[in-house]
């Protein structure tokens, strides 16, 4: 949505296309917490602050040049926020900025309680409304980027709703489609974080970068089932509050993975991860395969003090903080990999750009909190621009053969199907557990590549065959059917890449290779080559040493 | 009558005396067609467990059970997306928020928008179709 605002803002005629309905889907509506930027108000910070610890965090990977870009923009896209209508938490005459873990001060914004997402979801979704060149549509599942002659030109996509395959012209594309983190059988996802934009960028002769790089979160929500809250809830719970982890026998277990904990969240989320995790293998984890998290020893009025309303929500799911302790454990979060881009969002493909969660590089190796729905407003604002521009001296084209070549061509796979397979949907699960179990927080190369034996597997032998039910509308075996193709698409590139890096380093961890080789500093490349990846290994984006990111 | 599976149910009205179920698992009783006057209702058998949602039961039924199932969704847990809406016992309900029961559940199309398929009602603004 900020990509379309920014393109319209600057003259172009823009095509807004979702696959939920518009502004209702993907990461960010789901993000309860909060916004990094370096505002400065709460107290004195920095743009070089904010980049040196989002370079730090990044573990010598991060395209400085782009997590510069988040830095440098981030706090105007804040402020461009609030005058849109985003009701920032306040603090007298200043925005209300907290400290939030890997950032030397507090400059987390957020909007109360827990509503950050929601909020910013609204926002966006009015202020797109105000543009009449900015056309919406929504239940469009887009499907391919078409090339012609070298340039992106136009994407195939099914219109869910009428069931039918239509094709989009336009000078300049944003692929903004979100994560990949749906893709595991723990997932804070929403329905439409498949990893489709890796695919479609790769296909259509985009690189992607660093994508093994998936990051768990380490306390996600797994029990009991709570509805009406985002599953990573409880990281604001134990900065506020602290809380204790415990095993499945309740006995506290971090100190015995070298780090200490005490109730006051010290470990590390690696450390928590792996430690929970492990206990969870030695048959000492909770029936839901994860730790306990137990606020029983904190006054209820502290738990009202802080979180008020959420208290009450957590009680209509039957959740009473002080009388029970919740099961957590590791769960995919959001993927620091995507989409090779330059600082203007551009791909190596004319015409196609990329946005948000798709791109890569930013966040190196791991991703601080808040980074992500900073990096969304200000790529989308970018790519939103780069795309106007690019569209504005764009030529008129003579060729549109490739409408009804394309359509054609992307049907042309789906005539196999065969009712006593497995569907699409009963597939997209199966991979959630290969990537789960094979390709999960903690890594080993036997794991690796049984699980790219797997996947590709189920590309030849499932998806080919894979049956579609012959209903028209809302056919979700249709829909399920190509999520799927990209998914294998982007598990495939995830598990090279993963195979590939033997090493250690922040977000990626072997269990066979338990350090970080200082030779493996680089950033892995791929690319959609005779039909296969190809990867190369490049010197990661650095500014120069007397840069700081201000400029 | 009750299958595992899609089934054909002979009732032409919901509210009748349902087969009792285990407590382990739930009955969900989804109204099925693309037009609101040739419709059925398809019994599927959900395994249960304490907390879960309509909407858990019914992804678990396309899964598990049958893909051609049409439902509408989005944002699964938070209750951010805002799309889920259905009928479920007669009362128009979020179902990711709709607290599944150990009893017999009956899911239907919301009643006042055009039906597109099964589940699915046309709730997208006009300005935002093809």
């Amino acid at each position: 949505m900020y990509a379309a605002i920014a393109a319209a803002q600057n003259g172009a005629s823009t095509i807004l296309l979702d696959k939920s309905q518009v502004g209702r889907g993907g990461a960010t509506i789901m993000a309860q917490m909060t916004v990094a930027v370096a505002l400065g108000q709460q107290e004195p910070d920095s743009v070089a602050s904010h980049l040196q610890d989002t370079v730090r965090a990044g573990r010598g990977l991060c395209n400085e040049e782009l997590s510069a870009l988040v830095c440098r923009e981030g706090p105007a896209r804040i402020l461009e926020m609030e005058q849109w209508g985003t009701r920032w938490a306040r603090e007298g005459e200043h925005l209300k900025q907290e400290h939030a873990p890997g950032h030397s001060v507090k400059r987390c914004c957020y909007v109360d309680f827990l509503n950050t997402g929601p909020a910013v979801a609204a926002t966006l979704r009015r202020k797109v409304g105000e543009f009449p060149m900015i056309r919406r549509i929504s239940n469009f599942a887009a499907v391919d980027i078409v090339v012609d002659d070298g340039r992106a030109v136009g994407a195939i996509g099914l219109d869910i709703a009428r069931g039918e395959f239509v094709s989009v012209e336009a000078n300049a594309i944003v692929l903004s489609a979100g994560g990949l983190t749906k893709l595991y059988a723990r997932n804070s996802a929403s329905a439409n974080m498949g990893g489709e934009a890796y695919a479609l960028g790769l296909w259509a002769g985009a690189e992607l970068i660093d994508m093994e790089f998936v990051q768990f979160f380490p306390i996600g929500h797994l029990a009991p089932r709570l509805v009406g809250m985002d599953p990573i809830m409880w990281d604001p719970f134990r900065y506020k509050l602290g809380g204790k982890l415990l095993n499945g026998r309740f006995e506290e277990f971090i100190d015995r993975y070298g780090s200490s904990d005490f109730g006051k969240y010290n470990a590390t989320r690696d450390v928590a991860a792996y430690a929970i995790l492990k206990e969870v293998e030695a048959g000492r984890g909770t029936p839901h395969g994860g730790a306990y998290l137990d606020f029983r020893h904190i006054p209820e009025i502290e738990l009202r003090g802080a979180f008020g309303p959420v208290i009450d929500r957590l009680l209509k799911n039957g959740i009473d903080l002080a009388k029970t302790p919740v099961e957590v454990g590791p769960m995919a979060h959001y993927h620091m990999g995507g989409i090779r881009v330059d600082t203007n969002m551009a791909t190596r493909v004319p015409g196609l750009y990329a946005a948000g969660e798709a791109v890569g590089g930013a966040n190196g190796a791991n991703r601080l909190s808040g980074n992500a729905v900073t990096e969304a407003f200000v790529f989308g604002h970018r790519a939103g621009i780069s795309a106007a521009e690019l569209a504005r001296r764009a030529k008129p084209r003579g060729r549109s053969e490739w409408k009804h070549e394309s359509i054609a061509r992307i049907q042309q796979p789906l005539g196999k199907s065969e009712r006593t397979r497995a569907s699409p949907a009963a597939l997209q699960t199966e991979l959630q557990n290969i990537m789960w179990e094979e390709a999960g927080p903690f890594r080993t190369g036997p794991r690796l590549s049984n699980a790219l034996m797997r996947i590709r597997k189920m590309r030849d032998q499932g998806l080919a065959y894979a049956p579609i039910g012959t209903n028209k509308s809302f056919n979700l075996d249709l829909h399920d059917w190509f999520e799927l193709r990209a998914m294998l698409t982007t598990a495939e590139a995830v598990v090279a890449s993963a195979l590939a890096r033997a090493e250690s380093r922040g977000a990626h961890q072997r269990e066979d290779f338990p350090q970080a080789d200082n030779s493996l500093e680089k950033n892995q490349v791929l690319e959609f080559k005779s039909g296969g990846l190809a990867s190369r290994w490049t010197e990661p984006v650095r500014l120069h040493p007397c840069e700081n990111g201000d400029a | 009558m009750l299958r595992d599976g899609p089934s054909r149910c002979d009732c032409i009205h919901a509210k009748m005396v349902m087969p009792e179920v285990k407590a382990t698992t739930a009955l969900l009783r989804v109204w099925r067609g693309a037009r609101r006057d040739d419709g059925r209702y398809d019994d599927f058998q959900v395994p249960y467990e304490d907390g879960m949602s309509v909407l858990d039961a019914l992804r678990w039924v396309r899964t598990h059970l049958d893909s051609t199932l049409a439902i509408r969704y989005s944002c699964i847990n938070a209750n951010a997306c805002k799309t889920c809406l259905a009928l479920v016992n007669g009362e128009v309900e979020y179902t990711c928020m709709a607290k599944l029961t150990a009893e017999v559940m009956i899911v239907e199309p919301l009643p006042k928008r055009p039906l597109i398929r099964d589940l699915v009602t046309d709730i997208v603004p006009e300005d935002e179709k093809l």
